[in-house]
């Protein structure tokens, strides 16, 4: 399970304070988080951005997820019109469970980052048998 | 909502320019403002719209890109006729499972199909699509007969 850090309805667009100066945006990538098992998988869109330019930080339970754009403008072309904008991604999570560090899989392909968040085996559900007295 | 940051410019101004003595020019922005709340951006349920593209010219080539991620170059479809570009797609589906809980679904899914018309006439020949990091890049060449030519003015 995760919760988000940052209030919804903020609006989309979150300005960095200088820094990530040369993209003006930062964008709030959509994401699909579900549970499998022991397992929490977040998928995020992250177009434009190289595998290179993802950074994923957890630390405690916060999750932090960055996306370095790359731009894309043809070279030797001028803008002509633009129905979206490029920019670096940024959200953070707060996990509910404890994650086990070290069995974390994160790949990227064609701009979707997918991390696998496996729970670690001291926050899984234990059973306590109760005796009678 | 990923489309439309703060301080992008309001689209529909591009297509009904305003008049101050037009009474319909506030209606009609308040329906472009409600369209874009309601488009959502990354959501291919309103076709035609999605995706949104950027065009940029160069020399005598126009080039156009668009944002697709979690796509592969086999999921898109280009297609080119006369001056009409079309692009369309299916999102994979979601990943199923038993013991599968959502938590969030933001992503998009379904089928899109967007067509475009371009200033000239593309040659099939001449186009060179690539899809990287979840961005589509189409460039576009203008056809050798419809380039403008270069006239040579005599003095008398």
């Amino acid at each position: 399970m995760a919760q988000e850090l940052a209030a919804r309805g903020e609006g989309d667009v979150a300005r960095t304070n200088g820094e990530t100066e040369p993209t003006a945006f930062t964008f709030t990538p959509a994401v699909d988080i579900f549970e499998q098992g022991d397992t929490t998988i977040i998928l995020a869109d992250m177009p434009g951005v190289a595998f290179d330019g993802v950074d994923v930080t957890l630390e405690r339970q916060v999750l932090t997820l960055r996306g370095k754009v790359k731009p894309r403008a043809p070279e030797g072309y001028r803008r002509l019109s633009s129905e979206y904008r490029e920019g670096d991604y940024f959200r953070v999570f707060t996990l509910s469970d404890e994650i086990d560090q070290s069995k974390i899989n994160a790949k990227f392909k064609n701009g979707v980052l997918r991390l696998e968040l496996p729970r670690a085996a001291e926050a899984k559900p234990k059973k306590i048998s109760v005796k009678a007295a | 909502m990923r489309n439309q940051p703060i301080g992008e410019q309001n689209a529909t101004d591009r297509f009904f320019p305003m008049d101050y003595n037009d009474p319909f020019a506030e209606m009609r922005q308040l329906q472009g403002a409600m369209n874009r709340l309601f488009d959502g951006g990354r959501t291919p349920e309103r076709s035609g719209t999605y995706p949104s593209v950027n065009f940029w010219a160069g020399q005598d080539s126009i080039a156009m890109s668009a944002e697709l991620p979690g796509l592969t170059e086999q999921d898109i479809e280009l297609t080119v006729k006369d001056t009409m570009i079309s692009i369309r797609g299916t999102y994979p589906e979601r990943e199923t499972g038993d013991d599968m809980i959502w938590h969030r679904r933001e992503r998009p899914t379904g089928s899109f199909l967007r067509s475009i018309e371009l200033p000239f006439r593309i040659e099939p020949d001449h186009i060179d699509a690539r899809f990287e990091d979840g961005v589509l890049t189409v460039e576009m060449q203008r056809p050798e007969e419809d380039k403008p030519k270069h006239i040579q003015i005599k003095s008398s």
